[in-house]
């Protein structure tokens, strides 16, 4: 277990550490969240890297980390607990044939924790021994509101109730990372119990030491051309703008390729991995595809 | 800590002021955070306050903004950070704030200039279309107690088609088609485990989100108060609905028909909107509303009523283009057209063409007078040959 960063330029090495190439604002947040013990809730595009963030901090601070992800019709058996009804019935089958008379001990038994199957939010309440685990709650915004709303519990208190067991507690409240691809609006009850942080896309030296950690392998030139290109892709009017990680996959692919340098040609057998509506490939083929391709020569020299 | 209390309350309300949801639960948080991070640059403490004040990205530029103007001129960072660092030279002649600058806080957070209520404006902009941007507020008439006593009962009555989900959430049920595992045991349990009765449970339904994206310009302008009644009534009554105007660019008015009280709402929404009653531009806004808020607010299968009269008159491409993207994004798209007022309506216009193709269902209302009229033409019950875009569109090219 590696101790919390004591600062916000110990919170940036840290990241870096992992492999994570962060901007201050982001360290800042990051570092107040975990130092004031606030869940930090992370938006953004899809494929910016808010995923990333939870398995750095759990990879970098030694700690195990939870991952919960969220989809419509969530509910507390599949999130929380679950109480093993098979094992739960035979139970009290034994019980029957060795005769047992006793009601409320059949019921104290098997409504015990050896019958309870723990899910993602109540194994982060548990005691680690690497320390309070990470606890990634993804997509947030795939849920509805039911499911926002049990989670105000958990996330103000740290703890969750068990009707047949009582109230389960945390010792030491997990980190908390919450992310959302803003599909809809997260309500404001929730937002207000954690620190908000919109991961941007990152700019051109930024996204260019990304690629440089994350696809080493890439030539130079190309990676430099490649961040060229792919930011002044993002200034079209797209309807999906490519995020990080497709700019990584896209370098993986053209390096794949044998590539060097960046040609109509090869741009377009491989825009598929870039853009991903059909709308947005059409709308680049051609002259725009040559506009945006000039402007980005023109950045890298 | 000095005045920093002080002077993050008055940055609090200035933000209040400026719109965003601040209370004093994010002043204490505040507090705490500049506490535990200290303050060691500008930058730092900017996003420190940020990661307190802010809750969605739209907010950020008026918190950018507001923390300029507030914390520019009072050298009070500068300060902050020379106390909170010991290594920091202390500085040589304590900066003053600025002279004046508390009250031009207080200021800022107080007199900002209230806007004279416009004249109001009749047109009489029937069938008129146009591209042009024409900006300009519209006061609405105020209800009356009768009106919105009949609009209860309205809304109360209104049934829109195909208007349930089902969702993958349980509740018990007797007679439901899938057994509850932890009830049975349980009622196993408190009957001793002789009898081993099932506990049944079935699918929640409920409605969709609703989302509702109203023409205001010249040629609709009679329709929005009614319009936006209704509106105002489903968002109380209701989950998730949102709203949007358009008519030369695209507002969200959601939040603002969320008061409570019609007139207020109204108000809210009259302020919020500057192009009532101009021209139409309905590929461009549908552009917008593809761009921005589509991916936000048409999740979890969400019904959109378009209410337009569909007379564009450029970019008939992009509207097509935009209308198609739109359909494909949503559950269901209703068209609600107040414009055709009689049977023998056929849909010659080029910007009806564009849409018709795209809509699932296609209403018309022929006397669009009171909130009772839309409430109607939205329960009809779908008629095939009446609510089927394509025999509008087969009637037109016959």
């Amino acid at each position: 277990m590696t101790a919390l960063p004591a600062s916000i330029d110990e919170t940036l090495a840290l990241l870096t550490r992992g492999g994570y190439v962060a901007d201050r604002s982001l360290a800042t947040v990051v570092f107040l969240s975990l130092k004031m013990g606030r869940p930090l809730f992370l938006e953004g595009e899809a494929g910016v890297g808010k995923t990333e963030i939870a398995k750095v901090l759990a990879s970098t601070l030694g700690r195990k980390l939870i991952r919960l992800q969220c989809y419509e019709g969530l509910d507390v058996s599949s999130a929380v607990y679950e109480w093993d009804y098979a094992r739960q019935m035979m139970a009290i089958r034994l019980a029957e044939a060795s005769g047992e008379q006793d009601r409320a001990r059949i019921e104290s038994d098997i409504f015990s924790e050896r019958y309870l199957i723990k899910r993602p939010l109540l194994q982060a309440l548990e005691t680690c021994t690497e320390g309070p685990p990470v606890l990634l709650i993804d997509e947030l915004d795939r849920t509805d509101e039911a499911f926002e709303a049990f989670l105000l519990e958990i996330l103000s208190d740290f703890q969750v109730s068990v009707p047949e067991l009582g109230t389960i507690r945390a010792d030491h409240p997990p980190i908390v990372i919450i992310t959302s691809n803003r599909t809809r609006e997260v309500h404001d009850a929730l937002k207000r119990r954690c620190l908000y942080h919109w991961v941007d896309y990152p700019d051109a030296a930024r996204e260019l030491e990304i690629l440089r950690i994350k696809v080493p392998g890439a030539d130079a030139r190309l990676s430099r051309e490649i961040v060229a290109f792919v930011q002044a892709l993002r200034k079209v009017d797209l309807f999906k703008l490519p995020g990080v990680a497709e700019t990584l996959d896209w370098a993986s692919a053209l390096t794949e390729l044998d590539a060097v340098s960046l040609d109509p040609a090869s741009i377009g057998d491989t825009l598929g991995v870039l853009l991903k509506y059909q709308d947005d490939i059409q709308k680049l083929q051609g002259s725009e595809l040559q506009k945006t391709l000039e402007a980005a020569k023109a950045a890298v020299v | 800590m000095g005045k920093l209390p002080e002077n993050i309350a008055h940055f609090g309300r200035l933000l209040r002021d400026a719109g965003l949801p601040v209370g004093p639960g994010h002043l204490i948080d505040a507090l705490e955070a500049v506490e535990v991070a200290g303050v060691s640059s500008r930058e730092d403490f900017r996003s420190l306050l940020h990661a307190v004040f802010v809750s969605k990205h739209e907010q950020s530029v008026i918190f950018h903004a507001a923390f300029d103007l507030f914390w520019k001129k009072r050298g009070f960072i500068e300060k902050l950070i020379a106390m909170m660092s010991p290594l920091a030279e202390p500085q040589k002649q304590s900066a003053k704030p600025a002279p004046g600058a508390t009250r031009l806080a207080e200021a800022l957070a107080k007199n900002r200039p209230k806007r004279e209520p416009p004249p109001e404006i009749e047109h009489d902009m029937r069938l008129t279309m146009s591209g042009d941007e024409v900006l300009q507020k519209k006061d609405f008439a105020q209800m009356s107690v009768e009106e919105l006593r009949r609009a209860e009962k309205v809304i109360a009555r209104l049934h829109l088609p195909e208007d349930e989900l089902r969702t993958r959430r349980f509740r018990a049920d007797a007679r439901g088609g899938r057994l509850d595992p932890r009830a049975s045991l349980r009622l196993a349990l408190s009957r001793g485990g002789d009898m081993f009765q099932l506990a049944r449970r079935e699918p929640v339904m409920r409605p969709p989100p609703l989302v509702a994206l109203c023409d205001i310009s010249g040629s609709m302008s009679e329709y929005s108060r009614v319009f936006l009644h209704f509106l105002h009534r489903l968002t109380d009554e209701r989950q998730r609905v949102e709203t949007f105007l358009f008519g030369t660019r695209l507002t969200n008015v959601t939040r603002a028909l969320r008061h409570r009280d019609i007139d207020a709402a109204l108000a809210q929404v009259s302020s919020a909107v500057p192009d009532w009653s101009g021209g139409t531009r309905i590929g461009a806004s549908l552009h917008a509303f593809n761009q921005q808020w589509s991916r936000r607010v048409l999740g979890q299968g969400a019904t959109v009523l378009l209410f337009t009269d569909g007379l564009e008159r450029e970019g008939i491409e992009q509207l097509s283009f935009e209308i198609g993207r739109l359909h494909r994004s949503c559950r269901r798209l209703i068209w609600l057209n107040p414009l055709l007022r009689y049977d023998g309506f056929e849909a010659k216009a080029s910007g009806i063409r564009a849409i018709l193709p795209h809509v699932d269902e296609f209403r018309s209302v022929h006397r669009l007078a009171s909130l009772q009229d839309l409430a109607e033409a939205l329960s009809r019950p779908v008629l095939r040959r009446k609510s089927d875009p394509r025999v509008w569109l087969k009637k037109a090219s016959a």
